[in-house]
């Protein structure tokens, strides 16, 4: 089934310069190998299409069940310069819930709030 | 104020545990749960973080244009006010980065809260050195954001400060300092100075340093880890969160320690809050960059012990870089900024003429900007680009609209072409009337970094 990340993972972004870093956390570990295997540093990039002008780095943290995303040129020059409404970008890690990831049935106990809002 | 830290009674001072608390995460931050921290935390030590960025570069810019600004946090008196009766009570030492440009003149307010008091002979340190305004370009090459040199920075320099890891903190607690304050401190530092001084850690012990500046960093930002910034309704959610507590950290010898919040207080501290905190702000979590040591976040164990504790064992480190970060800020331009509204059916096609016509209007008065945003709030103002196409039209909707320009005057045309359309522009135009300046100055902040060996603290002791 697909479901929307935010059933998956939780998620915070922070700001530093021009770059947002947006942390994917696994609800469980178990969906953990999910994030690795579908949520690529391609498609997160993807997903920010003219939002995020990139490059896009992922780095893996297992020890957590999580993904840190690390975006350059997402935050329209940065802090002071940036003409965007939420100039830190503290809402981006809201964008990336929407993501839709394919999860195996047996898993379905292991969402959050299935089928709630799904 | 009683000298003693919490289990110093203890002979052997590695089993004793201290108890470290958060008093702010920046210059805004509420002041209630640092109050809460100082009476009920039961703390050796309260540190305060209060700095984004930007704050020393504004602090500047304020000094140049207003004699009476003291160059320390604003809200210096209100926290001061708040936590130092009950800090002297307990004997709990404060670490706080609230001297901004002037340090010394923080601590000098200290002392005059603490005569206030009653509390004599209590020893307040302020640390300087972080300031290198007028030695920058002679101890920097290059610009790290764009590989420019940094000369190319010189007819619009206003700060420069560098990141002051925690050993100078730690010498003035040393020396008896039971307040001390500092200018720019890496944020981790000011919460690890302590730990390095109550548990003995030498400043190369990089595997204790790493997990001293990785439990610095997961309550530096106060409520971030207690609950804060955390809310999602249905899928994360917490109780009563109009009433937040700042976090402790209770930290053992070998820095494995339990991050909590104190007895009674409103918020969560768990899995989730934590590992949210643990990444935010990092890039890599292996080479978490500070003064003091590399973090390396990778190694951490974490495990709930009990309501609102959590375990945070095995945070790495590996020794520190020859160089410290230096922030400079310069000055950029202007931003000018309005906005206006529409409501009721239609109030989408109204808004996208009222866009045109703006841009018709820039082009007529020969707006000069570097660029130019107009966007609708309830639509695209917040994720741009990527906000879906499909939506149902909102029944509310805000033009927002800020160019970025050279001079004030030009930034001064964009509130000037908006107050046109309250007459000349679209039917049922809401605007409030505006009572503050709609420009503002950008200092937009550099990076770069200088050898290590080039930077030397200095630290000034005052006595109440």
């Amino acid at each position: 089934m697909r479901v929307k990340l935010q059933h998956v993972a939780h998620t915070r972004s922070g700001d530093k310069g021009n770059t947002s870093n947006i942390s994917v956390i696994a609800y469980d570990p178990d969906l953990y190998p999910l994030l690795k295997e579908q949520l690529t540093a391609e498609r997160f990039h993807r997903h920010y299409a003219g939002t995020v002008d990139g490059p896009v780095l992922r780095y893996e943290v297992d020890g957590l069940a999580a993904l840190n995303f690390v975006a350059h040129g997402a935050l329209g020059g940065g802090v002071s310069r940036s003409l965007c409404l939420d100039n830190y970008g503290k809402s981006l890690s809201a964008a990336i819930l929407g993501f839709e990831l394919e999860v195996p049935d047996t898993l379905r106990d292991k969402l959050r709030n299935y089928p709630a809002g799904a | 104020m009683a000298t003693l830290s919490r289990n110093a009674e203890e002979a052997d001072t590695l089993s004793k545990t201290i108890r470290i608390g958060a008093g702010s995460a920046w210059w805004g931050d509420r002041v209630e749960p640092a109050i809460v921290n100082a009476e009920r935390g039961d703390l050796d030590y309260l540190c305060f973080e209060t700095m984004a960025e930007a704050t020393i570069s504004a602090a500047q810019v304020r000094a140049r244009r207003d004699p009476t600004f003291p160059g320390y946090d604003t809200y210096l008196d209100d926290r001061m006010r708040g936590v130092l009766p009950h800090c002297l009570r307990r004997g709990t030492k404060i670490v706080t980065n609230q001297g901004w440009i002037n340090p010394d003149g923080a601590a000098q307010r200290i002392v005059h809260w603490l005569r206030e008091f009653g509390a004599k002979g209590v020893k307040v340190a302020a640390v300087n050195g972080s300031l290198i305004t007028d030695r920058v370009l002679s101890l920097t090459d290059t610009i790290l954001e764009n590989g420019k040199p940094t000369s190319t920075l010189a007819p619009s320099l206003v700060s420069a400060e560098v990141y002051l890891g925690a050993e100078p903190i730690a010498e003035a607690l040393r020396n008896g300092a039971h307040i001390v304050v500092t200018g720019r401190v890496a944020d981790p530092s000011i919460f690890m100075a302590p730990m390095m001084v109550e548990f003995g850690w030498d400043p190369l012990d990089h595997a204790r340093l790493g997990a001293g500046n990785g439990l610095g960093h997961l309550i530096e930002c106060g409520a971030q880890v207690t609950g804060g910034y955390f809310s999602d309704p249905g899928f994360k959610d917490v109780p009563d969160p109009w009433n937040l507590a700042f976090p402790i950290v209770e930290v053992e010898s070998d820095g494995s320690a339990v991050v909590t919040k104190g007895a009674g207080t409103v918020g969560e501290v768990n899995l989730m809050t934590v590992k949210e905190q643990l990444l935010y702000e990092v890039h890599d979590p292996a080479n978490y960059i500070t003064p003091d040591v590399v973090v390396d976040f990778t190694t951490a164990r974490l495990e709930q012990v009990g309501p609102d504790r959590v375990k945070v064992t095995h945070i790495g480190g590996k020794p520190r870089t020859p160089t410290l970060k230096v922030s400079i800020g310069c000055t950029e331009g202007f931003i000018g900024e309005d906005m206006f509204f529409y409501a009721g059916p239609g109030a989408l096609r109204r808004a996208q003429l009222a866009k045109r016509i703006l841009e018709e209007r820039f082009k007529i008065v020969k707006l000069d900007a570097e660029e130019v945003r107009i966007d609708f709030l309830g639509l695209n103002a917040i994720h741009g680009a990527m906000s879906p196409k499909d939506q149902p039209e909102p029944y509310e909707i805000a033009v927002r609209v800020a160019a970025r320009t050279r001079t004030k005057e030009e930034a001064i045309k964009v509130g000037r072409e908006v107050d046109g359309m309250a007459v000349s522009g679209v039917g049922h135009t809401g605007k409030r009337v505006p009572h503050q300046d709609r420009t503002r100055e950008i200092i937009g902040v550099w990076s770069s970094l200088v050898p290590r060996d080039r930077i030397v603290p200095s630290i000034n002791y005052f006595e109440s």
